[in-house]
């Protein structure tokens, strides 16, 4: 309710023919929850077994690697820039893991998987930020550099994690997954850090204007790095993750998975041009897409329908962004006819 | 007049500041008392901006003395100058709309729950931003995002974030520029109150009449050193136009031989737009400067897009030159000699990054491509750009080297009027061409609007200044509303006139 002493009459006004459009816009903040719930009907229908707490269940271990990269990249993307070197980091710190540090107990090796997944994310950081290349080439650069080092470190074998390694991807605390706990972790620390810690109220400042936050005395340079840093250590935990399930990676570990983890934020209602998002938006957005393809395997459609569906998905929330956009547009446009008669005063 | 205690906040003394060798300022002082309004005015490039600079800390002096409250003043940076309680209010404010209001004047400097514990103190935040939002007048909550302010109501925010970081001076770049008359007044009713509260402020504007009607006293500055000065009352405008100018101007407009035509150019009838304008019917005439005077808001701007083809109108005719035009296309109205110079020139009127030659080139570009594939004529277009820049006398050096966005106001907005006159258009609209730019740079662009009627053009002139309405149009339309409320002729201007209509149509509708 927007209360203004400047223009009490006009704001009534304003808000009187806004709410239709108010409305409208409300229904698209919502689109992704309405398009969730078509899905799961729609699926519901085609498979007996999908409404199930197994399903859920399913869904959301199979979505928490693709989640917890997708929060690391929401950091990114609220800056304005864009990490594509996440899938890259996955195969890297996996093959680290596996290949030499497959002796040390997990609580060693994975906390040096993830160290390695915050230096990877230092150097894209570095160079954005002090040597000043575009998010876009330098994270380009850092996914062909570490696919090419993991490749060449594993001679493009597969590689197997130990058995700790698998009894952890199958442990349940409480009756929830240990991938599960994870990203419920992950998705707690985010959501306070963004809402509730000077950083991330920052990273939203930034995003929406980094000449502004610069003449504020925003340190914009620390808070850009800390963002890839982020998103580099959130890409090694995903990858831990998905090595716990899968147990091996093959050469294409981690292959294209920058797509899904974008897909997902943009879907949650991140934009790509900085200073909007979520993290439950994006979680949100994760397990989405997750739906999706479990829906598709348990109606057996096709497998070469898959791809059609997700895209076709990720379409229609880049069309609802672009719809929101205009309307918000549209309700900050000044209407002169109907404007408040003391303004002419 | 109210006598301020000898023990100034703020003394300057023997300010010099060079940039790349160029000396910018010259022994520039001046104080300022708790509770006073200091009007600073002078010409674009006069050493305006740079002393600001200096005091808020963006840039660093090269000598000179500053103290604040009597302790030296050296700030580091922007932030530095904050805490130390000196606040600069930017022309572009610096708000972020996706945050609330109590992030916004929080933002680099959350109070935070412990030591180790990064927690933003919620409650602290909105109960302190409670208070400044007070002191402003604004009774909206902190927790509402600045996305859903007007404009005014986001300079009131802007002024309680100096508020909340403890500011003992602010100062104030040109903050009326993109607000209302309402706004405007209600600006300088909590200046007065800050006023009363012994902050004190510096004012810059290059609307006289109010820092004659706000301000304490003034001080002019010329070529980067004081020129004048004193008590606001005792200075008239006319002298401090002369003291900006370094000359007495006895006329602020070019002489022009009347030249109207009875040919009609551009005729407008029943023009109507649902929420915009209604029943809007008017006819330039070839060699006619045809003001277009109303508040801000009463629907100026968006007549001229209409006329454009950038908005949509839903009924009405319109002939340029006698022949139907239909006014949905930018390109096509181009093409029958309608130019637009927009309100917003660096935003919609310029591409800041390019040079002056490119910008100058832009719409003519399609005119100079070449028989083969299309190639541009360089030496053709060059020289025609050249000329075009010689005859708005853009001074400066490097027309291709140049970029945009390091030209002064005066300068950018002869760029656009050039690019324009590259296209000698017949129809000419000119959204307030003179908003902010300096007394030299306005007399310039009038000459350059009586050529171009002398020489057979039609001029539409949108401008919420009445002198120059009245100074240099044949004709003027008032409008309010969305509707033309009025229509005088020359013979029978006056700005109390003009001002009534504009505002009586307005009180009307409210009964």
């Amino acid at each position: 309710m927007t209360r203004s002493t400047l223009h009490p009459a006009g704001a009534r006004a304003r808000k009187a023919g806004a709410d239709g459009v108010r409305a409208q816009l409300l229904l698209l903040e919502l689109s992704p929850l309405i398009l969730f719930a078509i899905v799961v009907v729609l699926f519901g229908l085609a498979a007996d077994r999908f409404l199930t707490l197994a399903t859920l269940n399913n869904v959301v271990i199979q979505a928490a690697h693709i989640a917890i990269i997708a929060i690391g990249m929401t950091f990114v993307l609220l800056t304005a820039g864009i990490d594509l070197s996440v899938g890259a980091i996955m195969y890297v710190v996996v093959a680290i893991v596996t290949l030499y540090l497959g002796d040390l107990p997990l609580a060693v090796s994975f906390p040096i998987g993830l160290l390695v997944g915050l230096l990877i994310g230092c150097i894209n950081g570095f160079f954005i930020v002090v040597v000043r290349v575009a998010p876009f080439i330098t994270t380009l650069a850092t996914l062909f550099i570490g696919r090419g080092v993991a490749l060449f470190m594993t001679d493009t074998a597969m590689v197997f994690a130990n058995d700790d390694v698998l009894t952890l991807g199958q442990t349940d605390w409480l009756g929830l997954r240990s991938s599960i706990w994870v990203f419920g972790v992950v998705f707690v620390v985010a959501f306070v850090v963004l809402r509730s810690t000077p950083f991330g109220r920052q990273v939203y400042a930034v995003g929406q204007d980094p000449a502004a936050a610069a003449k504020a005395g925003l340190k914009v340079p620390l808070i850009l790095f800390g963002v890839y840093a982020i998103s580099g250590v959130c890409a090694a935990l995903g990858g831990l993750v998905s090595l716990t399930q899968v147990a091996a990676a093959s050469s294409t570990f981690g292959f294209q998975k920058e797509f899904p983890v974008i897909a997902a934020a943009v879907l949650g209602g991140t934009s790509l041009f900085g200073g909007r998002g979520t993290v439950v938006g994006t979680a949100f957005g994760a397990l989405l897409i997750q739906t999706v393809e479990t829906g598709l395997v348990m109606s057996n459609t096709d497998p070469y329908a898959y791809p059609l569906v997700i895209a076709g998905i990720i379409f229609l929330a880049v069309l609802v962004d672009a719809q929101r956009t205009r309307i918000a547009a549209r309700l900050n446009r000044r209407k002169i006819r109907i404007d408040d008669p003391q303004d002419r005063g | 007049m109210a006598h301020f205690a000898a023990k100034p906040v703020l003394a300057v003394e023997g300010l010099n500041k060079s940039f790349f060798g160029v000396q910018v300022l010259f022994d520039v002082g001046f104080t300022l008392c708790p509770g006073e309004v200091l009007g600073l005015v002078g010409e674009n490039g006069s050493g305006k901006s740079t002393t600001m600079n200096i005091l808020g800390g963006v840039h660093p002096r090269d000598s000179g003395r500053i103290t604040l409250d009597g302790a030296p003043y050296e700030p580091r940076g922007p932030r530095d100058a904050v805490e130390s309680g000196v606040a600069f209010i930017h022309q572009e404010l610096n708000l972020f709309e996706n945050l609330s209001i109590q992030e916004n004047i929080f933002i680099a400097d959350f109070p935070r729950v412990g030591r180790l514990l990064p927690f933003i103190r919620r409650k602290e935040i909105a109960e302190r931003t409670r208070a400044v939002l007070e002191m402003v007048d604004l009774d909206v909550p902190p927790t509402m995002p600045v996305a859903r302010l007007s404009q005014g109501e986001r300079q009131l925010v802007e002024i309680a974030k100096a508020l909340a970081a403890g500011a003992k001076v602010i100062i104030f770049d040109e903050p009326t520029t993109s607000l209302t008359r309402r706004e405007t007044e209600r600006l300088f009713d909590i200046i007065a109150r800050l006023k009363a509260q012994g902050i004190a402020m510096i004012y810059i504007s290059h609307i006289l009449g109010d820092v004659k009607q706000l301000c304490d006293r003034i001080v002019v500055l010329r070529d980067g050193a004081v020129v004048g000065g004193g008590r606001a009352d005792e200075l008239g405008i006319e002298r401090i136009i002369a003291l900006m100018v370094g000359r007495e101007i006895d006329q602020l407009f070019p002489p022009r031989a009347p030249c109207v035509t009875t040919e009609p150019l551009l005729e407008v009838r029943g023009l109507s737009q649902p929420d915009v304008v209604r029943n809007i019917s008017f006819t330039l005439h070839r060699g006619e400067i045809l003001g277009i005077s109303g508040l801000m808001g009463s629907g100026r701007s968006e007549l001229a897009r209409i006329l454009f083809g950038l908005d949509p109108h839903a009924e009405g005719e319109i002939r340029v030159g006698g022949e139907p035009y239909a006014a949905t296309d930018p390109i096509d109205a181009m093409r029958r000699g309608i130019a637009f110079l927009t309100e917003d020139r660096r935003a919609e009127g310029l591409m800041l990054e390019a040079s002056i030659a490119d910008n100058i080139a832009l719409p003519s570009l399609r005119d100079f491509a070449g028989q083969f594939a299309g190639w541009l004529r360089r030496p053709q277009l060059t020289a025609q750009v050249v000329q075009a820049a010689d005859q708005v006398r853009i001074n400066t050096r490097d027309h291709a080297r140049m970029l945009a966005k390091n030209l002064s106001g005066g300068n950018q907005q002869k760029v656009v009027l050039a690019k324009w006159l590259l296209r000698a258009p017949r129809v000419f609209i000119l959204d307030e061409p003179t908003r902010g730019i300096d007394v030299g740079a306005k007399y310039e662009v009038y000459k350059i609007m009586n050529q171009m009627v002398a020489d057979g053009a039609g001029v539409l002139f949108i401008s919420s200044e009445m002198e120059e309405l009245i100074g240099m149009c044949d004709r003027i339309l008032v409008m309010s509303r969305g509707e033309i409320t009025a229509v005088h002729e020359r013979a029978e201007f006056s700005s109390e006139r003009i001002m009534e209509s504009a505002l009586r149509v307005g009180m009307d509708a409210v009964r």
